[in-house]
């Protein structure tokens, strides 16, 4: 499966929830396949995703979801630390890990070669870090917001792109839907 | 006057609750300070512009939030300034220790704080400096400010403001 196919099948599981979503390609394909205004979507700062997400998901009570990709955790590697040292049971890092740079062509990451994300993560001191493949990721996910307790997801998955339009939405607008979103 | 206590009532007074770090040495009091008021969540970050990615979670959560770095970082955040804070319009109140000016003994800080004011020039970002103690009575106004027009502000505090290096 390859991320859009994977972003399809979980749409039905994230939409009730807050979601960050990931700069590009991410962004772009759920806000195709399931626009809410519980999505966050990420026009620029590549690497933010998990750090906005967990922001978010210590100063208010709801169940955050930072969709990832691997390429964008290599970028801000820092954050697991941060993430791992304070546990709020409401966030879920999912991470997409097609080990390439999907959005800017397929190159190849660090995470599609020797470097581990999920023992990156757990060596970070994340408790629970779940690797799993693309086809299962639907239940896991499902079982981590039913858990409430903190997750890190490491989705395998195969890398490619389906063809789509960008997100035109002005980011004052995404951001003020958002914010009611998630102070309803 | 114990300037870190005040910076830390304005914080409280301001209701900004969500702060994260990355220290400076100039910046260990009011850093210390902050971890002693139960009104401030204090989370460290790794790096400034994962702690401007946390700053806006948290204010898109409901919090105020602020963040305490060194001017080096802004050599570190001007793409999630611009692409982040700036194009989304969150507000980010910077208390920034201010490296490099006068009485400082380490003279690789000088090189980013001869940019530093350009930088925050060019990206249109209102900045203060506190060089002296008095400076600081300001603080409360330049927060108020900050969480009206929803804009990343600058407060450049130097080592004369915090009083120099100590034995340095």
């Amino acid at each position: 499966m390859i991320r859009s196919e994977i972003l399809k099948e979980i749409a039905p599981i994230i939409r009730d929830q807050l979601v960050v979503c990931n700069i590009g390609l991410p962004s772009q394909e759920l806000h195709m396949i399931d626009d809410q205004p519980t999505n966050f979507y990420m026009l620029g700062t590549m690497g933010l995703s998990s750090s906005i997400g967990f922001g978010l998901a210590l100063a208010q009570d709801k169940t955050v979801i930072s969709i990832d990709g691997d390429g964008s955790v290599l970028t801000n590697l820092g954050t697991l630390p941060t993430i791992a040292n304070n546990v709020t049971d409401n966030y879920i890092l999912l991470i997409i890990d097609n080990g390439s740079y999907g959005s800017t062509g397929d190159q190849p990451t660090y995470a599609g070669k020797k470097t581990s994300l999920t023992a990156v993560a757990k060596a970070c001191g994340c408790e629970n870090v779940i690797e799993v493949q693309d086809k299962d990721l639907g239940p896991v996910l499902q079982d981590a917001i039913d858990s409430k307790k903190m997750t890190v997801i490491v989705c395998k998955c195969d890398s490619g792109n389906i063809k789509l339009p960008v997100i035109t939405m002005d980011p004052v607008v995404i951001r003020d839907r958002f914010m009611k979103a998630v102070a309803k | 006057m114990n300037i870190d206590k005040k910076i830390c009532d304005d914080l409280v007074a301001n209701d900004v609750s969500f702060v994260t770090t990355v220290p400076c040495k100039q910046l260990a009091g009011v850093i210390e300070e902050i971890d002693a008021r139960d009104e401030i969540f204090h989370i460290p970050s790794n790096k400034e512009d994962e702690g401007m990615g946390l700053c806006a979670g948290a204010f898109m959560g409901g919090k105020r939030p602020a963040i305490i770095m060194q001017n080096t970082a802004i050599g570190v955040t001007i793409n999630t300034l611009a692409t982040l804070i700036q194009y989304y319009r969150m507000p980010l109140p910077m208390l920034i220790s201010y490296r490099g000016e006068l009485r400082e003994p380490v003279a690789c800080q000088v090189e980013m704080a001869v940019h530093t004011k350009a930088l925050l020039a060019e990206m249109k970002i209102p900045t203060y400096h506190f060089h002296h103690q008095s400076d600081v009575a300001e603080f409360d106004a330049i927060l108020k400010y900050t969480f009206m027009c929803n804009k990343p502000v600058a407060i450049l505090t130097d080592a004369n403001f915090w009083g120099g290096y100590g034995d340095q």
